[in-house]
């Protein structure tokens, strides 16, 4: 069905590429901040006011989660969240409709995280098509190891989204290599060792990560997973990274204001100006 | 990883990277000690003293009288601990010891697999921590304690559908905080690579007897061999001895629920679409958009959304047959066993009984000869059968 409402992000060619906002926010001295939503949580239209705020608020790209019922490297707060978008009547296509109206008022990276399912079950060239006609810029899927990756990263290289993957402590050298050969736009860094999360500090086995991972590629490197504070943020953008995501800690903020979510965008605006703000 | 883990197009690593390095030092540590001599030699001490192995191979003549076929049963029920389980949690426990592992974690449904490896645990002297869903938890109070009785700590899950699927989500996520200390002892053939195929080789001592102790009976092959089909293991360790009999039809026997027809089903293979879920790919009971859908059974073990992917792979090549029977149907499966033969089976194990006496009325030949596997026993099922029945305990 064609909606006059519809059109391409590209076609009116106001998207911002990874590797363009990166240089940008490197030459003014700053990391990028990248904060993260579950799409229609608790709802769409106060998804998208929250998303609204991130940009209002300093965001430099957007990290937007498609729910998903088992979301096995998440927290119990993504998981709540994903259980309140589900519960609201999200779906994939409505996820896709969510980005088109994210498009309408920023051109700033936009990264999806979802479950490999979700791609699955739609099928890869219509799920990386449908992404490319949101003008998302970059998809992550959290249980897609670069073993199974072959025809996402065909179907990435076929749309021009960035396919982006993960390294953790536990991943080796060797491992890294592999993983940076497929991996573009910019490199996950998992801080932690364990699911997503608010945490109370960041451990200096996340910066000696981020320091092990520079010598192995010229991609961008963002932090995530546990980063919950400014401190957080400035701490890891000192220790090398170009940016960093927060997630747990800003749904914590959804979860405790469900029944007055002004209250909540205006908290969230001024933690995310703070967050912004330790990135300089 | 050395292989690929795949059976055709089913199976793989669908995981998030943390746990890819475990997945890679697991593998390894199986490939090397599966064959190894002073490993196999423990593990069969176990097997043998701890367990209780080997099962006997029942003729069940009064069974066999009123199908008209002959029936034969592969006791695992008589197992330490009441079930198959024990064989692949004394494999993978060995395992574990022989990795370095300071802690063992586990999920369990039913809280047989739960069981087996708090007893393991508490053998080999490493502590345990069993995962359960909430409602798993007030279904089978008895095997809660049971564990709690052999040193395990019990972790009730409270998030999504209450049960096996989500203690299964809790045992990953602890496994991706925890990984380079624990070893997570999945209980059936599922999840990622290297899972199904050493969950497989350790159940497939089910098939090695049987085998043995059918041609020793009957002097053949039987003509099927029937197990029911949750997550799928002991259906993998009974098929895996008759596999290259072309001639041996196998049938593994899903939890129909309310009927596959009803959105209460466990039936996955029968009712479900390709997907993935917990690290592979094989049939899942899903939504139009993916979503996981969450599963009904009279039976914990069967009350999974997911299946192993082998056996995806055994449906699709057309070399097994799968098929659902109800709860009811189930239920007379159980009072058969019990009535006829003095033999109080599993709920889980019961849905091959069931599914046995159709499969008889059909052949109608007393020539015949079914391997049903037993796989375990229903002390653990009492209160609800008798809360099924209208008995009053
Ligand atoms: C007695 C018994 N049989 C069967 C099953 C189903 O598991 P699987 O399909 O892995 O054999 C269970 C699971 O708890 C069980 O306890």
């Amino acid at each position: 069905m064609k909606s006059h409402q519809r059109y391409t992000a590209e076609e009116k060619n106001v998207v911002q590429g990874y590797s363009e906002m990166f240089l940008d926010v490197k030459n003014r001295g700053e990391g990028a901040f990248i904060p993260f939503t579950v799409a229609g949580d608790p709802d769409f239209e106060t998804s998208l006011k929250i998303v609204q705020q991130y940009v209002d608020s300093g965001a430099d790209a957007l990290e937007i989660g498609f729910p998903f019922s088992d979301p096995v490297a998440d927290g119990p707060s993504v998981q709540a969240a994903d259980i309140r978008s589900l519960n609201s009547g999200m779906t994939t296509e409505r996820c896709f409709e969510f980005i088109d109206r994210i498009r309408k008022f920023t051109s700033i990276p936009i990264g999806i995280l979802v479950y490999y399912n979700l791609i699955y079950k739609i099928g890869l060239e219509e799920f990386y098509r449908k992404a490319r006609k949101s003008g998302i810029n970059g998809i992550l899927a959290a249980d897609l190891p670069p073993e199974e990756s072959n025809d996402a990263v065909y179907m990435a290289k076929k749309y021009k989204i960035n396919q982006i993957f993960m390294v953790a402590q536990t991943t080796s050298n060797q491992r890294i290599n592999e993983v940076v050969k497929r991996c573009s736009g910019f490199l996950y860094v998992v801080a932690v060792m364990g699911v997503t999360g608010a945490r109370s500090d960041i451990k200096k086995s996340t910066v000696d990560l981020i320091k092990r991972v520079k010598n192995h590629t010229k991609l961008p490197l963002v932090v995530g997973f546990g980063i919950s504070k400014p401190e957080h943020v400035s701490d890891v953008i000192k220790s090398g990274a170009d940016g960093a995501i927060v997630a747990s800690a800003i749904i914590d903020i959804i979860t405790d204001k469900l029944d007055d979510m002004d209250v909540a965008k205006d908290e969230i605006g001024s933690f995310c100006r703070e967050l912004k703000h330790s990135t300089k | 990883m050395i292989t690929e883990g795949k059976f055709g197009k089913y199976g793989g690593i669908f995981v998030p990277e943390l746990i890819i390095p475990a997945l890679e030092e697991l593998e390894g540590a199986f490939l090397r000690y599966k064959d190894d001599e002073k490993f196999t030699k423990e593990l069969e001490f176990y097997l043998r003293e701890f367990a209780g192995r080997p099962t006997s191979l029942y003729f069940a003549k009064n069974l066999s009288k009123k199908f008209g076929c002959k029936i034969y049963l592969k006791r695992e029920d008589m197992l330490h601990t009441g079930a198959h389980k024990i064989n692949n949690t004394l494999g993978q426990g060995l395992l574990a010891k022989y990795m370095g592992k300071k802690r063992l974690m586990a999920e369990t449904g039913a809280g047989q697999h739960g069981i087996a490896t708090a007893v393991v645990g508490a053998m080999l002297s490493i502590p345990t921590e069993v995962y359960m869903g909430i409602e798993d938890v007030e279904r089978q109070k008895l095997n809660v304690f049971r564990m709690e009785l052999s040193g395990s700590h019990v972790i009730p899950v409270e998030t999504g559908s209450k049960t096996l699927k989500d203690a299964i989500n809790e045992a990953f996520r602890d496994w991706i905080t925890n990984v380079e200390t624990t070893h997570y002892l999945i209980g059936s053939t599922m999840g990622p690579h290297p899972y199904p195929i050493m969950v497989k080789h350790f159940q497939s001592v089910i098939g090695n007897e049987a085998r043995k102790q059918i041609l020793e009976k009957e002097g053949k092959l039987p003509d099927a061999v029937i197990a029911c089909v949750g997550g799928g293991s002991n259906a993998m360790g009974v098929f895996s001895g008759f596999i290259e009999d072309k001639d041996v039809e196998l049938i593994g026997v899903e939890g129909g629920g309310d009927g596959i027809e009803t959105e209460r089903t466990g039936a996955t293979l029968c009712k479900g679409t390709e997907g993935i879920l917990h690290g592979s790919l094989s049939f899942v009971l899903q939504d139009d958009n993916g979503q996981i859908s969450e599963a009904h059974s009279v039976s914990a073990g069967l009350d999974y959304p997911g299946v192993g992917p082998e056996h995806a792979h055994l449906k699709i090549t057309g070399r097994a047959n799968y098929v659902a029977v109800t709860n009811q149907e189930a239920l007379r499966g159980f009072e058969l066993l019990s009535k006829y033969e003095g033999i109080i089976p599993a709920l889980e194990s019961a849905h091959a009984v069931a599914y046995a006496e159709k499969y008889s009325k059909v052949i109608e030949n007393s020539e015949k000869t079914i391997i049903i596997n037993l796989s375990g026993r229903g002390d653990k099922d009492m209160f609800l059968v008798a809360k099924e029945m209208g008995v009053e305990v």
